[in-house]
């Protein structure tokens, strides 16, 4: 464990502020759905003869399946530090929040937390649509614990970090997303916690207003109190965060800096991700995504300069009309570069049925590092989010750079470089001309004509 | 310095603080689905009024004039109102009460506060409306030149008797239609058949001597006859052994349902 990069703080931080000890979380899957018709099979139970009962209730244990969210957790942090969660989907990431956040109970262990704790697993949780955004901070501030006169003290703060004033009598549903969004951050952002935990907050809004709750947090953070985050933004919880701990299968994986968490992290999903999730609002299962290289193999480790195909698998229970599908590839700091609909309108008259899109992105300028690849779908509205999810795929590009005329010494430093590079060319004071490209075929070429003009 | 210890089994000294530490969230929780209840709505808050008015005529005519029930000497639509005002509350109260659970499983599932606050809100909610039926029942009042007896003093005292009726139904729906959504169709059933088992449309003294008691095991019963007695001063004395049946039915139903509702908060979030 490293907490060690704090001891500048106060005296006091010695002790932890949380301190998280053998920390288990079972739930009991398939007993109240299985069963379908709920209260029969209580009073069944009961009415039958012993004997049947006894049947019946063996029978229903054999339905159950204990699943075990979070398994042994001890976990301690100090005062002043700030810690990134990370951890695949259904690693335990929110589990552990929400007992942090009081909203659900742990089956084992005990927590001891000092300080007043502040949680905020939603922006906008219990805003109401027909009430105006005046009456939201009210009831948004009332409900994550702020006093009537607190809300009212910090009411102008608020109404200004949200930037929505003239809109301050409407009501919220006549907002857009982004305004939505941004009201509901400010009420939050003005609870005065010690300690806050943060559940992927960042992954709504608009790029300036990320950039914004990521601002008001570091503030937060410097002020030397706590903070807990979960976030599949890799860059945001390297900037943000001292330290890192990664959840896998609801045990503690890895405890350390942020930096080397979110590193060894990446880099070991990138190459496991299976991915299938549907949305039962629209009928829209996503079978699996997958990605192919140029010669049509699933693979996930490219060849800087190689095509990279992602075949999104999908089945529709219900004909979807128009929908956005966008396409991102991020690196661990952030994205690289996308394919979207939004903005080159090739939008699909409709998916109905099972049935396939792909995207082929030409020749990738990667550098050899580890990648996801992030995918949204939006409805014929556009402002409606079908399907959203970070990590959807994951790949890691290998090549050795000398073989595209790389000759650098630090060549080990294209592992943390920014990933990518589009072609260029260097003219030297000397006439030299050298031109530096990731695509292979051409990177041959390129190299004989530059060592031809260099010979001149 | 606050300190919170978060441990399977969870704490019971810091539910009652948190409980009070979170008052002002009744208030704003109930003030939220008044501001709700009628927006878009064209007549809006004299919906609270049109309903109660039009059941009054609708029993009068079956009760009093098809039905030809007694009266005891007092103008009919006044004798009904006065069980109305009781029923309506507690009807709309446990229906509202028992879903909210469920309508809030939103919050329930992303922020923590006690989840008594949600329900306990939700039946205040409806005595806004209870208020406001009671000022209709003074001009009713008022228009039949029918001056409340002394025995008026004492309903308070029925007031908070529906409104733990009405609590402890509330809390035991509203924490088992999270795990049993059933309680979503039993509801309905409750409130129309209720309002034919309880003395709404007609007096419980209509219901011979001897079944009295067994009458009485209807908590509303009880309530209702209070109502009537303190408005109107019905003739007759009051029947004292339904009073005391109703009173010990509603600590026992507070009692359990705070009881049942507590046991089962804490997996509300992984159940709903």
């Amino acid at each position: 464990m490293s907490g060690a990069g704090n001891t500048f703080r106060a005296p006091a931080m010695s002790n932890p502020v949380i301190s998280i000890e053998n920390l288990s979380k079972r739930y009991t899957i398939g007993h109240q759905r299985a069963n379908g018709d709920g209260m029969r099979h209580a009073i069944e139970g009961a009415m039958r003869t012993p004997l049947a009962w006894f049947r019946s209730s063996r029978q229903k244990k054999l339905r159950q399946v204990d699943f075990w969210a979070l398994k042994d957790v001890s976990l301690q942090i100090k005062r002043g530090e700030v810690v990134g969660i990370v951890g695949r989907n259904g690693a335990g990431k929110s589990t552990l929040l929400k007992i942090l956040s009081r909203i659900t109970v742990p089956t084992e262990g005990r927590i001891r937390i000092d300080g007043r704790i502040a949680s905020l697993l939603e922006v906008g949780t219990g805003f109401h649509q027909e009430l105006t955004g005046r009456e939201n901070i009210f009831l948004n501030g009332a409900i994550l614990g702020m006093t009537r006169a607190e809300i009212i003290r910090k009411f102008d703060e608020i109404v200004e970090f949200s930037g929505i004033e003239e809109f301050l009598d409407t009501p919220v549903k006549r907002y857009s997303s982004g305004m939505y969004v941004r009201l509901a951050f400010a009420v939050a952002a003005h609870l005065e916690p010690e300690i806050l935990i943060v559940d992927e907050v960042l992954a709504v809004g608009d790029a300036a207003f990320q950039k914004k709750c990521l601002g008001k947090m570091s503030s937060f953070a410097q002020s030397g109190r706590t903070v807990l985050f979960v976030s599949h933004n890799m860059e945001a919880v390297r900037t943000l965060c001292q330290r890192g701990v990664w959840l896998k299968d609801g045990r503690l994986h890895k405890d350390g800096k942020a930096d080397e968490i979110v590193e060894d992290y990446f880099n070991s999903t990138a190459n496991e991700i299976s991915f299938s999730c549907a949305n039962p609002d629209y009928g829209l299962i996503i079978q699996k995504v997958v990605l192919k290289n140029d010669r049509g193999e699933e693979s996930s480790q490219f060849r800087p300069g190689e095509d990279l195909i992602v075949e999104i698998s999908y089945d529709a229970h219900k004909c979807i009309e128009k929908p956005v599908v966008a396409l991102g590839v991020l690196g661990i700091n952030g994205s690289c570069f996308t394919s979207n609909m939004l903005l080159d309108g090739h939008r699909p008259d409709f998916l109905e049925g099972p049935g396939r899109i792909t995207c082929t992105f030409k020749s990738i300028p990667l550098l050899p590092q580890s990648y996801t690849v992030k995918m949204i779908i939006r409805a014929a509205n556009v402002k409606d989010l079908i399907v959203n999810y970070q990590e959807v795929a994951g790949f890691s590009v290998v090549g050795d750079l000398a073989e595209y005329g790389y000759k650098g010494e630090f060549l080990t430093f294209a592992r943390h470089s920014t990933p990518v590079v589009v072609p260029y060319e260097w003219r030297l004071p000397d006439g030299t001309i050298a031109a530096v490209t990731l695509n292979r075929s051409t990177a041959d070429f390129e190299d004989r004509i530059s060592s031809e003009v260099g010979n001149h | 310095m606050t300190q919170l210890v978060i441990e399977a089994g969870g704490t019971e000294r810091e539910y009652w603080r948190d409980l009070w530490r979170y008052r002002e969230l009744f208030y704003f929780l109930a003030w939220r689905d008044l501001l709700v209840r009628y927006k878009q709505t064209f007549v809006g808050v004299t919906w609270s009024l049109i309903r109660p008015l039009l059941t009054m005529i609708v029993l009068t005519v079956v009760f009093g004039k098809l039905g030809k029930m007694p009266s005891g000497g007092m103008p009919y639509p006044l004798l009904v109102f006065c069980g109305m005002l009781p029923w309506q509350f507690f009807s709309t109260a446990m229906a509202e009460s028992g879903n909210s659970l469920v309508a809030n499983s939103n919050l329930i599932s992303k922020v923590y506060f006690p989840r008594l606050v949600i329900t306990v809100s939700s039946v205040m909610t409806s005595f806004v409306d209870f208020l406001i039926s009671a000022l209709f029942l003074v001009v009713l009042m008022i228009w039949y030149r029918y001056a409340p007896p002394a025995s008026l003093l004492f309903l308070p005292f029925f007031v908070l008797l529906v409104f733990g009726v009405t609590l402890g139904v509330g809390l035991w729906i509203a924490a088992l239609m999270v795990e049993y959504r059933d309680f979503r169709f039993i509801v309905p059933f409750m409130v129309q058949f209720g309002l034919y088992i309880s003395p709404v449309g007609f007096q419980s003294s209509v219901v011979p001597e001897r079944f009295r008691l067994l009458y009485a095991l209807n908590p509303m019963v009880g309530v209702i006859d209070g109502f009537r007695w303190c408005l109107l001063g019905t003739q007759n004395s009051p029947y004292w052994p339904g009073f005391a049946v109703a009173v010990i039915e509603v600590i026992v139903l507070v009692a359990s349902g705070i009881w049942y509702f507590r046991k089962t908060e804490q997996t509300f979030a992984d159940v709903i």
